[in-house]
C-alpha cells in the first residue's frame, strides 16, 4: 500500500505540527507514508473565489505529484472536498470549453484515491482506537465541508471516543458554520466576525479545554477569535490529538 | 428604508450595519432558529423525503428544458378557459401591462395577495405613479407596507420586526391607509391579527380589482395555484370582479399530478406544516362565480437568460419555500435587506445576479455573501446546489465571460475592483505551480516572522479586527520533512 501525505499549503506553511502529527500517527499504525515534494495547493482558495482558470494548473500538479500512490491522505476536510467535488467540475468545464479531456482525466485519477484523515483511518485502516492519549476535555466542531460535502458523520467522534483520558463535551449549534469561508472572512469580515463570536461563545459554554476540528483553516478562524477574546480554550487539530500518547503527550501547557 | 431596493449599498457594507443592530439580530435569530427546528421535525416525518426532493428537482428540470412547449400549452389552456394571456419581457413591460389593465377598469384601488414577482418588478411603485393604490393583504406584507419598509424574507416579509414594533406601526399608520387600529391596541398576536382583519375586511369588500402571484401554473389545464396561510389571498382571488395574476414563467409545471410532489415538500420546508392551510386554484373564469375577468401576465425579466446558463439555471427550480434563508448563518446576521432585492438569503444571492446581471456593485457582491457552508443545499426541497452556483457566479464576476443578455450571447467584462485580487491570484498560482519558489517564500516568511505585524494593513485589516493572526512557525513542514527524512526527490 503506497500512501502519500497531502499536507496542504496551509498546514505546510502555518501548521507544520499537524503534518508531523499525521505522519507520526500513520507510522504508528504501520503505514509507510511518503511526502511527494512536488505537491503544493489543491487550488481551493482560487476556485472558491471565482478563479477557475487559475486552478487548472494546480489540478494537473496535484494529479502528477500523487501519481502512482494508492492513497492520498490529508488532514484537511475542505481540501478533500475541493478535490472530490470540484476537480471533476473543473475537468468537465475545460472539456466543454473545447480544451480536451486532459483535466477531466487528471481529476478522475485522483478523486477515488483522495481521503480525509479520519476517513482513511476508519474506512481504509478500519481502526477507531488508534492508541492515543489526551487527558483533557475536548469539544468537536464538525466543519461544513467535512460534515456536508464529505459526509464524515460520526467518524471523527468515534475516533475521539476511543482516546485515553479524553472527555468529550457536546457543542451547542455544532453544525452551524464558524464563519471562516476562505476569502469570505476578508470580503464579509463583519458577518464572519459575528459568526465566529457565536461559535466561540458556544465553545466556551462547553467548558472544554480544547476545541478540535478536521481542518486547520476553520481552526485558524476559531482559534484567532478565541485568542482575541483572551479565552483559555486551545484550538487543536484532530490529528494532533490522535497522535498524542502517554510517552509523547500533546504540549497543552505550552503558550500558543 | 423607503419602498425601493435601488441605490442599496453593496452587501458587505449593508450586512456590516445589520450585524450591529442587536434588536434586528435578536428578532432574526429567534425567528429563524424556531422555524429551522420545526422544519427539521416535519421533514423527518416523511420517509421518502429524498425521493420527493429528487422528483421535485427532476420535474422542474424537465419542464425548464422544454419551457417553450409548456408555456404554449399553458397559454392555450388559459385562453380556452376564458382568461387572457400577456407576455412581459421585462419589469417595465409587465408594469405597463398591469397599469393599463387596471386603468381600463376605471378603478384606482387594487387589493394584492403577496406576490414576489410584483415585488421584483416594483409594481406597487409603478401603480402609485399612475394614481392607483395597491393594498397588500398578506399580514406580513401589510406590516411592511404600513411601515414604509421593504420585505426582508420570502415567506415572512416582516421577520425583522417583533410584536411591539408591529403594534406601533399599526397604531401609527393604519388610519392613514383606511380603518384605524383600535385604541389601546396590545401587542398580543391575537389582538394584532384582529386589528389587521378589521382593516383588511373593509378593503376586500370594496375592491373590484385584485392582483396576485402564483406558486405554480399547471400547463395541461391552465390552472394557477397559490399557497398561503391566512385565507386573505383567497378573499382576493374570489371577491373582486377582475383578477390579474403576475407570474414568472419558471413557475410552470406540466400536470396536476406533478403538484402532488410540491404540495408535500413546500409546506414542510417553509412553515413546517404537514399540509398548507389555504391552497387555492383558479382556472380562467366561471360565469357567476369569482372574478369575471382574468388576466395572466407571464413575466420573463431575465429568466430566459438564466435558463441559457447550464449551471445557473437550477436556480429557476426554486419554489420559494424560504428554507435556505432560515438555515443560512449569513442571512441570520445580515438580515434580508442587505441582499437588496425581493429575493434575500442564499436563493437571492444566486437568483438576483442572474436576473439583474452583475454590473452593479451590489449585484457583484451577492455571490460572495456566503461561506459556502452548504446548509442551504442540504435543506433545499428541489436540491438546488446553491454553493455550486455561487462559485460559478463568482467566476462571472472576476473573470467575466460569455453570458446571455436579453436573449443574445454577449461577452461581459470582469467586474471592476477585482484587478488587485486577480493579480494576487495569478501570482499565487505561479508560486504554487513552482514548489521551489513556494519553498523560498516559506523560508523568507519564517525568517522574518518576528517582523510580522499583529494587525494587517489593506484588505487584511478586516480579518485582524476580530481575530488574531496565526504565527508563522520557524520551519515549514516541507523543510522538516527534508531535514529529517532527507527525501531525495527534487522539487
Ligand atoms: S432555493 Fe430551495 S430552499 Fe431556498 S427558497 Fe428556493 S426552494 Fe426553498
Amino acid at each position: 500500500m503506497r500512501v502519500a501525505l497531502f499536507v496542504t499549503c496551509v498546514n505546510d506553511m502555518l501548521y507544520p505540527d499537524t503534518g508531523r502529527a499525521t505522519v507520526a500517527l500513520l507510522e504508528r499504525l504501520g503505514v509507510d507514508v511518503d511526502f511527494p515534494p512536488a505537491q503544493t495547493c489543491c487550488g481551493q482558495p482560487q476556485f472558491n473565489t471565482g478563479y477557475r482558470h487559475e486552478t487548472e494548473p494546480l489540478v494537473h500538479r496535484y494529479a502528477a505529484a500523487f501519481e502512482g500512490y494508492d492513497y492520498i491522505v490529508t488532514p484537511s476536510g475542505s481540501c478533500v472536498a475541493m478535490v472530490r467535488e470540484n476537480y471533476p467540475r473543473i475537468g468537465a468545464k475545460a472539456a466543454a470549453e473545447g480544451r480536451g479531456d486532459n483535466l477531466a482525466e487528471a481529476a478522475a485519477s485522483v478523486v477515488p484515491r483522495t481521503y480525509e484523515l479520519t476517513e482513511f483511518l476508519v474506512d481504509v485502516l478500519k481502526v477507531t482506537d488508534v492508541g492515543a492519549y489526551f487527558p483533557h476535555t475536548v469539544t468537536y466542531h464538525p466543519t461544513c465541508h467535512g460534515l456536508r460535502v464529505l459526509g464524515l458523520g460520526r467518524r471523527p467522534l468515534a475516533l475521539l471516543e476511543k482516546v485515553g483520558g479524553l472527555r468529550l463535551r457536546e457543542l451547542e449549534g455544532a453544525e452551524e458554520c464558524c464563519g471562516f469561508g476562505g476569502t469570505f472572512a476578508v470580503k464579509n469580515a463583519a458577518v464572519s466576525g459575528a459568526m465566529g463570536a457565536d461559535k466561540t461563545r458556544h465553545i466556551a459554554g462547553t467548558g472544554a479545554a480544547a476545541v478540535c476540528t478536521v481542518d486547520n483553516s476553520c481552526l485558524m478562524h476559531i482559534g484567532g477569535t478565541l485568542a482575541r477574546e483572551g479565552s483559555p480554550v486551545r484550538p487543536v487539530h484532530i490529528a494532533e490529538i490522535l497522535a498524542a500518547t502517554e510517552e509523547h503527550p500533546y504540549p497543552m501547557e505550552e503558550v500558543r | 428604508m423607503s419602498g425601493t431596493y435601488l441605490g442599496m449599498p453593496a452587501f458587505p457594507e449593508a450586512a456590516a450595519k445589520s450585524t450591529q443592530d442587536t434588536q434586528l439580530r435578536g428578532n432574526l435569530r429567534h425567528a429563524t432558529h424556531t422555524i429551522r427546528a420545526k422544519r427539521a421535525v416535519a421533514v423527518a416525518e416523511l420517509e421518502d423525503w429524498p425521493q420527493l426532493r429528487a422528483a421535485g428537482a427532476a420535474v422542474k428540470d424537465r419542464t425548464l428544458r422544454h419551457l417553450d412547449h409548456y408555456l404554449e400549452q399553458l397559454e392555450t389552456a388559459v385562453t380556452a378557459a376564458g382568461g387572457v394571456v400577456h407576455w412581459a419581457a421585462d419589469a417595465a413591460e409587465a408594469n405597463r401591462i398591469v397599469t393599463d389593465l387596471v386603468r381600463a377598469t376605471g378603478e384606482t384601488e387594487v387589493v394584492k395577495v403577496k406576490s414576489m414577482a410584483t415585488q421584483e418588478i416594483g409594481l406597487n411603485e409603478a401603480l402609485a405613479e399612475a394614481g392607483i393604490h395597491a393594498y397588500e393583504t398578506d399580514l406580513a406584507e401589510l406590516i411592511v407596507q404600513l411601515g414604509d419598509d421593504l420585505p426582508s424574507h420570502i415567506l415572512v416579509p416582516a421577520i425583522h420586526k417583533n410584536r411591539s414594533e408591529i403594534r406601533d406601526i399599526f397604531t401609527e399608520r393604519m388610519g392613514d391607509w383606511g380603518r384605524a387600529a383600535p385604541a389601546g391596541l396590545s401587542d398580543e398576536p391575537a389582538d394584532l391579527a384582529d386589528a389587521a382583519r378589521l382593516h383588511l375586511r373593509e378593503k376586500f369588500l370594496r375592491a373590484k380589482v385584485a392582483i396576485s402571484g402564483a406558486n405554480f401554473m399547471v400547463a395541461e389545464t391552465g390552472t394557477l395555484v397559490v399557497l398561503e396561510s391566512e385565507g386573505n389571498g383567497r378573499m382576493c382571488l374570489t371577491l373582486p370582479e377582475t383578477l390579474i395574476s403576475v407570474v414568472g414563467i419558471e413557475k410552470t409545471i406540466p400536470t396536476w399530478q406533478d403538484l402532488e410532489i410540491y404540495l408535500q415538500t413546500l409546506p414542510r420546508s417553509s412553515t413546517a406544516e404537514r399540509m398548507n392551510p389555504y391552497t387555492s386554484t383558479w382556472t380562467g373564469t366561471t360565469e357567476g362565480d369569482g372574478p369575471q375577468t382574468f388576466h395572466l401576465v407571464l413575466l420573463d425579466n431575465g429568466r430566459t437568460d438564466t435558463l441559457a446558463d447550464t449551471v445557473g439555471r437550477q436556480a429557476l427550480r426554486c419554489i420559494r419555500c424560504s428554507a435556505c434563508l432560515n438555515v443560512c448563518p449569513v442571512y441570520e446576521r445580515a438580515g434580508g435587506h442587505a441582499y437588496g432585492s425581493a429575493y434575500p438569503g442564499p436563493i437571492g444571492a444566486i437568483l438576483t445576479p442572474q436576473l439583474r446581471g452583475t454590473a452593479s456593485a451590489l449585484d457583484a457582491s451577492l455571490p460572495y455573501a456566503s461561506t459556502l457552508c452548504g446548509a442551504c443545499y442540504e435543506v433545499c426541497p428541489v436540491a438546488i446546489d446553491i454553493p455550486e452556483v455561487l462559485v460559478h457566479l463568482r467566476e462571472r464576476v472576476v473573470e467575466g465571460g460569455a453570458v446571455t443578455l436579453r436573449g443574445t450571447r454577449a461577452v461581459i467584462k470582469p467586474a471592476r475592483g477585482h484587478a488587485a485580487e486577480r493579480a494576487a491570484m495569478r501570482a499565487a498560482r505561479w508560486t504554487l505551480d513552482h514548489p521551489a519558489a513556494l519553498r523560498a517564500g516559506q523560508r523568507l516568511a519564517a525568517r522574518t516572522r518576528r517582523l510580522h505585524p499583529a494587525r494587517l494593513p489593506g484588505p487584511g485589516r478586516a480579518w485582524s479586527a476580530t481575530r488574531e493572526l496565526p504565527a508563522v512557525p520557524a520551519e515549514s513542514f516541507r523543510d522538516w520533512w527534508q531535514r529529517t527524512r532527507g527525501e531525495g526527490k527534487s522539487t
